[in-house]
């Protein structure tokens, strides 16, 4: 009879970890950056049907970067999780911290229980009615929650946008501001402009760049594209 | 029956994670039926429900658009009930949907159906043809047929504009689910007989959006005129139907000051017409 290996307990966790850290790494990055008027999400994304933005609800939007499959799955339980809940009370009663701690408590389970992590990490983030009421969540693969302040990157080469963005951020700036600066630091990234210093220009058509508004009424979600992207990233040059 | 969430420990039940329709309804059904008014069942020998009931919506095309509009009265049996009541609730970006029956289910009718337009939208990152909306509110209306027959009916008028072939649609509906596209205009509620007359004889091809409000307002204000449980423009209180119309630009809703401006204008029409006819008939007993 042979007798089943031991692995302890923190090598378990550390192969888990790595396993996950590694396919979300792979990923194109997200970032997530506050301005005056709202919440500003930006990846790079030739796919006009795939995304990585959506709308939850009237003043929340999800983020994601992984495997394409797990998030999308993660995304509708919070539409459902949302809408049913604000079905069932009221519209102003469906909040991001509910939101995030139902994704952390999904996470955290399926990475001690099941055979395999989920490889992907999110932001849920909501506009509050001014820039000091906003709530930024990260979620990591094991359900780890962070609330950050204006400035998320996730995916590949994280750490160094987080730096760069960070770096440029403060409150209160524009959109078209922070889109370019969002736009620059996503140029920045992969292994040629990483060692060169030199910033690819992503053009406009490439970006799925969304919005959470807080000047609008009701729902506050909004895709920014086309000739209106185009329009707001030259604002600033 | 699973509970409403009320509390996220535990993260998502396994239902929120599964592959499956991007229907609202189909979800909620499955989930927490007891949230829905349809999963409602009265005891089969109980008398009808009186409960309040509201009353006339029309409904017409015009060039590049369509206007519905709803008087603000309920009733309950020959008391008024509210008179403030709204009736006609944009249902999305490009469609509205205006209802009369019984008040409380249509309500809740109406927030289900805007509900489920927007978690579509939501989850599949496009809006509904406006042949499938019109079918999904077709589907909830059968869902009630139950309630119906117990005096709860709902019957809503659905108008929409249409992208794809760029005019406005209009829709009715019977208690069974029956839907019906409606060409020119239509009207439901109690006031509809005298509000179909009155669209007969005003409306014409080639209207344009601010025309087709004013015979919104004259159709609905014939209804009132003939139909005790129809409220017609209240002059005292300053409360004015609610009136909506969809175009390529979405949905709007007709302001207060532009409605008292229609409606103070047809009740100065009408009465210089009143006085004229009563002048000429004391006249004619003179002689």
């Amino acid at each position: 009879m042979s007798m089943p290996f031991y692995v302890s307990p923190e090598q378990l966790m550390k192969d888990r970890s790595d396993f996950a850290r590694k396919g979300i790494g792979r990923g194109r990055p997200v970032v997530v950056l506050g301005y005056g008027d709202g919440i500003a999400f930006a990846t790079e994304n030739p796919s006009r049907a795939l995304h990585k933005v959506s709308e939850i609800y009237d003043r929340i939007a999800f983020a994601a970067v992984g495997k394409y499959n797990e998030f999308e799955n993660l995304r509708v339980a919070g539409i459902r999780y949302a809408d049913l809940r604000g079905y069932s009370y009221d519209r102003a009663d469906v909040n991001a911290r509910g939101l995030a701690n139902a994704y952390a408590q999904t996470l955290g389970t399926v990475f001690t229980t099941e055979s395999k992590p989920l490889e992907v990490e999110l932001v849920v983030a909501e506009v509050g009615a001014d820039q000091a009421g906003d709530q930024i969540y990260r979620l990591s693969y094991d359900g780890s929650v962070a609330e950050e302040h204006g400035v998320v990157a996730m995916g590949g080469s994280s750490d160094r946008l987080a730096e760069l963005l960070h770096a440029q951020w403060h409150p209160g700036a524009s959109l078209p501001q922070v889109l370019a600066w969002a736009r620059r630091a996503l140029g920045s990234t992969g292994v040629s402009q990483e060692e060169t210093g030199v910033v690819r220009e992503i053009p406009a058509a490439h970006l799925e760049v969304a919005v959470l508004d807080r000047s609008r009424p009701r729902r506050t979600f909004r895709r920014l594209d086309g000739p209106m992207l185009v329009d707001l990233l030259e604002g600033v040059s | 029956m699973t509970e409403v969430p009320r509390g996220t420990s535990g993260g998502f039940p396994a239902s929120y994670l599964a592959t499956g329709s991007a229907s609202f309804l189909d979800f909620v059904q499955a989930q927490a039926p007891e949230v829905l008014a349809s999963s409602l069942r009265l005891p089969a020998s109980a008398a009808p429900v009186d409960g309040p009931h509201s009353t006339t919506i029309v409904a017409l095309v015009f060039t590049g658009g369509v206007v519905l509009a709803g008087d603000r009265r309920a009733t309950m049996g020959s008391t008024i009930a509210h008179r403030e009541m709204e009736k006609v609730f944009a249902a999305d970006e490009y469609s509205v949907v205006g209802i009369a029956g019984s008040a409380g289910i249509a309500m809740e009718v109406v927030r289900l159906f805007q509900l489920e337009l927007e978690h579509f939208e939501k989850i599949e990152g496009t809006l509904l043809s406006l042949d499938g909306k019109a079918n999904r509110l077709a589907t909830m209306i059968r869902g009630n047929l139950g309630l119906a027959m117990q005096g709860l009916a709902v019957v809503p008028l659905f108008a929409g504009f249409d992208l794809v072939g760029a005019a406005g649609r209009i829709y009715s509906y019977d208690v069974t689910g029956g839907r019906y596209e409606e060409h020119e205009h239509h009207s439901v509620g109690s006031g509809s007989v005298f509000a179909r007359g009155a669209l007969k004889k005003l409306w014409r091809p080639g209207l344009t959006e601010s025309e087709a409000v004013g015979v919104a307002v004259e159709a609905l204000t014939d209804a009132a005129d003939d139909d005790s449980a129809t409220g017609g423009p209240d002059t005292v209180r300053r409360v004015w139907p609610v009136i909506m119309t969809v175009t390529a630009d979405g949905v709007r809703r007709v302001s207060d000051d532009e409605l008292a401006g229609t409606a103070d204008r047809l009740a100065q029409e009408r009465s210089a017409a009143a006085t004229e006819a009563r002048r000429f008939r004391i006249g004619g007993a003179a002689r």
